[in-house]
């Protein structure tokens, strides 16, 4: 009984997996197949010959290599910026008692409640303000600050002991190396939680990007695919072969970093 | 001199991050609200019309057409992808054998970006050549265009005319909710998980000794323990499908949003306003609209569920 039960839970979880899947199996074949094979009726489930093609043909339409290099810098920079200032802000917040520093906090975690749509016409209006409308700086300074970061480092740092910083001061040790050569070490945990969502949300930011920039030479890569999309609609076999080599790189990382990527998205309430 | 420098020590430490939030966050979201009082286009500000942006986004069809849409987008998508996904965590929680398996494959959508799931599945909708199509061939059916049939399910099912009001959401409308759940599918599933871990084994050890059966089990013992992941889940989906906004980019239309508007939501809505036909002051005014809508949510989420989230 107990054996024909279980028999059934890994069928039913089996046949989830493959419609999970079949969305992905359908992209690569198409990848792969004729663009006449690829719209014909009944269609075929696996490819009469493979056209390498394809992807030549797709990669070499538009600058993608800008692209990914474009993401790459983006996802980078924002990267640094938003550990440089939420390890300097959740440090006071976590640790020092000062004037004010409740109220901080509380402005710091209501501007989580500001879903993205709402701040992209004023965001897009101080940007035009400060000419930044174009620019590198325009997709990367606005999240170089994430106060989710800053929220885990804070809930990180207040688990460490008081006496420490103590400790390290009669030693003569200043509040700033004692931040970077003590603390950091022993958050590292949640560091790399936040470098993984940093990551994640500048590969596969989207609306941001797309209303910040006209020039095709700044997009990063899902405008780039976007783009590609429209200009491109009629003929999916290059479609989805653009399709694979985009997603690839982000499920490489994710075979890698499972447990952390889980990890960071479900602590953050990231969007999916 | 020293004693009062300290006390600006932590400010310059918080410094970076609170400018950055000023700039990028807070004041825009107060210059929104001030936005959407002007009549702005693209030269700028040129008249303050206090209301008067409101008043013509809220008697504007088009707007009630994608709030419409958005809510049967919310109705349909987050009901569904909780029951799946709850189904699926139960599931996956009695197995002991190749969970990490299961877990990858279902979580792969969830991590991958919108863009590339919405053109991923614009080809599986596609008349010919598309998955499903594909598949209802095999049995001798000739699938329809569903991006582009723009009947409501309710006159697809009964074959009636209906009038537009209580015909539902759009076959193509549909098309989008199913993607969501295809999508957010691993996500909720991976938290629903969590939660069931979190539920005390003596419990269900107890149930059994009185001859419990599974279903009892779970009505009496899953169903209560989990509220606060289901309400946390819940929530958060309904904030996430209120923002849907690149698949209908992506895969509706041309022109987007169709056919018919029947695929138009807010967010879209919102963004041709600003970036289409340079409305800013009726943008932002929609822009608030969809704000507080998002933060009584949000408001109620934090509330109930401040510990589920970070403490995941």
């Amino acid at each position: 009984m107990a054996k024909i039960r279980t028999f059934f839970v890994y069928l039913i979880l089996s046949l989830g997996a493959i419609a999970m899947m079949m969305p992905f199996y359908w992209m690569l074949i198409t990848a792969f197949k004729a663009p006449a094979e690829a719209i014909s009726m009944p269609p075929t489930w696996w490819p009469n010959e493979f056209h390498w093609r394809n992807f030549v043909e797709a990669w070499n339409k538009v600058p993608w290599l800008r692209y990914f290099f474009n993401t790459a810098l983006i996802a980078v920079l924002t990267l640094i910026g938003n550990l440089i200032t939420s390890i300097l802000a959740a440090y006071p917040l976590a640790m020092i008692k000062f004037k004010g520093r409740d109220k901080v906090f509380l402005l710091f975690l209501a501007t989580m409640m500001i879903p993205m749509p709402v701040y992209i016409i004023p965001g897009y209006l101080i940007l035009t303000y400060l000419g930044w409308i174009d620019t590198y700086a325009a997709l990367i300074v606005p999240w170089m600050v994430n106060v989710f970061s800053i929220f885990l480092l804070r809930q990180h740092i207040k688990t460490i002991p008081s006496e420490l910083w103590d400790a390290a001061r009669i030693d003569g040790c200043s509040r700033f190396r004692f931040l970077w050569q003590i603390i950091v070490p022993l958050i590292k945990p949640a560091i790399a939680t936040i470098a993984i969502f940093s990551i994640v949300s500048s590969w596969n930011s989207f609306l941001w990007p797309l209303v910040v920039t006209n020039s095709k030479y700044l997009r990063p890569i899902q405008v780039g695919l976007a783009y590609f999309t429209q200009e491109q609609s009629t003929d999916y076999t290059l479609l989805a072969a653009a399709a694979t080599f985009t997603i690839l790189p982000l499920i490489i990382l994710f075979l890698f970093a499972q447990k952390h990527i889980i990890n960071s998205f479900s602590r953050s309430g990231m969007k999916y | 001199m020293i004693v009062r420098l300290r006390k600006f020590t932590p400010w310059l430490y918080i410094l970076p991050a609170l400018l950055l939030l000023l700039l990028f966050k807070i004041v825009p979201i107060i210059l929104s609200f001030g936005v959407s009082f002007f009549r702005w286009d693209m030269a700028g500000p040129s008249k303050f019309i206090f209301l008067s942006n409101y008043q013509s986004v809220l008697t504007d069809q088009i707007f009630w057409q994608s709030a419409m849409n958005t809510l049967y987008y919310a109705i349909g998508a987050v009901p569904l992808s909780m029951a799946f996904s709850l189904f699926f965590a139960i599931l996956l929680n009695s197995i002991s054998r190749a969970k990490t398996l299961f877990r990858t494959i279902y979580y792969l959508p969830v991590v991958t970006s919108i863009v590339a799931v919405s053109v991923v599945w614009k080809w599986v909708y596609h008349p010919t050549g598309g998955l499903i199509n594909g598949i209802l061939s095999l049995v001798g059916i000739q699938g329809p265009n569903w991006l582009q049939e723009w009947r409501g399910i309710g006159e697809v099912i009964t074959g009636w005319e209906l009038p537009y009001a209580v015909q539902g959401p759009s076959v193509a409308l549909i098309c989008l909710i199913i993607l969501s759940v295809w999508k957010s599918l691993g996500y909720n599933t991976l938290i629903f998980l969590a939660g069931l871990q979190g539920i005390p084994q003596e419990y269900y050890e107890a149930a059994q000794i009185d001859g419990a059966g599974v279903w009892q089990r779970f009505r009496h013992i899953t169903w209560p323990m989990l509220s606060p992941t289901t309400f946390y889940v819940f929530l958060m989906s309904t904030i996430i499908s209120f923002q849907v906004f690149a698949p209908v980019w992506l895969m509706t239309g041309p022109p987007a949003g169709g056919p018919l508007g029947t695929t138009n939501v807010i967010v879209y809505y919102l963004y041709e306003k600003a970036f289409k036909f340079f409305h800013y002051g009726a943008a932002s005014a929609t822009a608030f609209i969809l704000f507080i809508i998002l933060l009584v949510l949000t408001v109620i989420q934090r509330k109930y569920t401040e510990r589920r989230v970070f403490y995941g």
